[in-house]
């Protein structure tokens, strides 16, 4: 198998100079297809597409939206008050929504990716008993699909009383298989064997050199799985649906869909202003997320390479 | 650095036995919530897959009766296979298109390919219960831009929540969703190769094509067998999509539509937990057999 090293960045990954940018745009140009761009340029299109008739969309109200062409402004766009309106309905209910999410999601990122990081960690540089089978036996429930899990989890939940509390949501997001998997080919090539002797010799103890050597280190892995858990908890919509009953707890997308039914209940829809603020709503709530990937791209696409590289 | 090794070397036998625990310690939390969270409620699905509810005499053990009633349930078997022709039409369409995709970036023949490449990357940061709300109000009749356009044409809006055209419209969310993904993995494998294979096979004569089909496709198997077993696990578990659209289209989308929509109103609906827990048992072994089903075709071709 092809080996990576993945402290070093893929060539676009790489910060280059600008002058080392330009003179490798000069020397290619002349390669460039236009044909293949315009057919690239069609295909983004349909990806943006329904983001940008959320866009759109979020600046109607309920009765322009079925009043107006879809792909293009009224004529009384609206966007301030729709925010307002979202955040206001309920008792500011959409707010708690939000918050709710940003806490489940970052703990059980920041969680996962932490115990997915000691314990790859743990595999890649340590031998003990039981060290393979213990390892096949996370690799093997990369293929156990959670909804699967999620109904037994939930009885089991209801037993211990834990169902309809945040924990519901939170523990069974902490264990990520495949950011264990990740974590550990990972620091297999970030962690040099020979600095973990050296910090051994000057006397410093495992978790210290874990804590102050690897994890740095294992830095770009770790932004990997923080991001990757992070979109699978925030996004996730079973889990908190059937472990959660009170509104209060909800997380965005369990709240946006119970606005959602709402709107589609309220039939003909333009009495009744439910249908913009769903729209609104998730045009908030997807915000954050598209930012982290954009801010962070330099980390978890190098980071990305490792796992689709080795098996 | 070469001295301090071998001098660790000379009272290695100590300090191995430490070390082996710290790696047992580093590993002790993680391996502690697997057993709890997954092997535990994996064992009491088995467990409760084995009993019946019974109106006289409570909890009763029946052996593996769930099981023959499962196997032998229209509804079950129903999701299953529309979820198993859901993944034999969308993935392949789905991966070959994340394929074309990557190799398009990475041929270095693209103007403004970092654009490209985020915007088709975009839509997995979206949640998929707003993909879903989204692509809903785009399939709509009533204001869904497909049909304002139709109608302005004069000419019959495309009935996208009709039965025909439900499972396709299901499968152009998830594609929707997950191309970008895919292509991002596979695009990251392609950026390890080294540039002196394509200087060597040019120097041998070989065309784009060529390098892309005996170069780049080899050094792309292993990237390309994880974005399959993960859809295999995504499709065969599909549920936010279908369950989302089942309140605009209730008379296409009924609770068995998928396994997964199955498995809830089975178990929150007709509230059967002995049931439900086969049903989950079930479709967890059959997601497990058919990932095991592709590593291996895969494993053999490479050895091959």
């Amino acid at each position: 198998m092809t080996t990576v090293t993945p402290t070093a960045p893929t060539p676009s990954e790489a910060k280059q100079s600008p002058a080392e940018a330009g003179s490798k745009r000069r020397s290619s140009a002349r390669r460039r297809s236009t044909p293949l761009t315009i057919a690239m340029l069609a295909v983004l299109a349909y990806f943006l597409l329904p983001l940008f008739w959320l866009l759109i969309a979020s600046t109607k109200s309920t009765q322009d939206l079925f009043n107006s062409f879809g792909l293009w402004f009224s004529h009384a766009p609206q966007l301030l008050s729709n925010i307002e309106a979202t955040f206001t309905q309920d008792d500011g209910v959409y707010g708690r929504w939000l918050l709710n999410t940003v806490l489940y999601a970052g703990v059980s990122a920041l969680g996962a990716a932490l115990l997915a990081a000691a314990a790859g960690y743990g595999f890649a540089k340590y031998r003990f008993r039981g060290h393979g089978a213990a390892f096949n036996l996370v690799l093997g429930a990369i293929m156990i699909p959670t909804t699967a899990l999620a109904i037994p989890t939930y009885l089991l939940f209801a037993k211990a009383g834990l169902v309809n509390t945040p924990w519901a949501v939170i523990l069974p997001s902490l264990i990520s298989p495949f950011g264990l998997y990740l974590m550990r080919i990972y620091a297999e090539d970030a962690v040099p064997d020979s600095l973990i002797e050296a910090a051994r010799m000057d006397g410093a103890g495992e978790f210290r050199i874990f804590t102050t050597i690897a994890l740095r280190l294992l830095a770009p892995g770790l932004v990997t799985v923080v991001l990757f858990t992070l979109v699978a908890t925030w996004n996730n919509y079973f889990l908190p649906l059937i472990m959660l009953n009170d509104p209060n707890l909800y997380p965005i997308t369990v709240g946006l869909s119970s606005w959602a039914a709402q709107a589609q209940n309220g039939g003909a829809g333009a009495s009744s202003d439910m249908l913009a603020l769903v729209v609104t709503g998730s045009l908030i709530s997807i915000i954050p997320l598209v930012l982290a990937f954009l801010l962070l791209q330099r980390y978890w696409q190098s980071g990305l390479a490792t796992g689709g590289v080795k098996q | 650095m070469a001295t301090t090794t071998t001098a660790a070397r000379t009272k290695v036998p100590p300090r191995r036995r430490q070390v082996g625990t710290a790696g047992v310690l580093f590993i002790a939390p993680f391996m502690a919530l697997f057993l709890l969270l997954f092997l535990a409620p994996l064992g009491y699905a088995a467990y409760l897959s084995l009993f019946q509810e019974k109106l006289i005499g409570g909890s009763t053990f029946v052996g593996l009766d769930n099981y023959t009633t499962a196997l032998k349930d229209p509804q079950l078997l129903k999701g299953i296979g529309r979820v198993a022709l859901f993944f034999v039409i969308q993935v392949p369409v789905m991966l070959l298109l994340a394929l074309c995709f990557a190799l398009a970036l990475d041929s270095g023949l693209l103007r403004l390919a970092r654009v490209i490449r985020l915007g088709i990357f975009v839509p997995y940061a979206v949640p998929s219960v707003i993909a879903t709300l989204m692509w809903g109000y785009l399939y709509g009749p009533d204001f869904g831009p497909f049909a304002q356009i139709s109608h302005d044409l004069h000419l019959p809006a495309p009935h996208f929540l009709s039965g025909s055209w439900m499972l396709g419209s299901l499968a152009n969310i998830v594609t929707w969703e997950f191309v970008g993904y895919n292509m991002i993995i596979l695009y990251a494998a392609l950026r390890t190769i080294p540039g002196e294979l394509y200087e060597a096979a040019a120097m041998d004569g070989a065309g784009a094509w060529r390098i892309a089909w005996s170069i780049k496709l080899p050094a792309l198997r292993p990237a390309l067998t994880l974005t399959l077993l993960f859809s295999v696990i995504g499709s065969f578990q599909l549920f936010n999509e279908p369950s989302l659209l089942m309140k605009v289209a209730p008379d296409v989308i009924d609770s068995s539509y998928t396994a997964n929509l199955y498995a809830y109103s089975v178990a929150f609906i007709s509230q059967q937990t002995n049931y439900a827990a086969t049903v989950s048992f079930i479709l967890g072994l059959v997601i497990v057999i058919v990932s095991y089903a592709f590593l291996l075709t895969a494993n053999r071709r490479r050895t091959a």
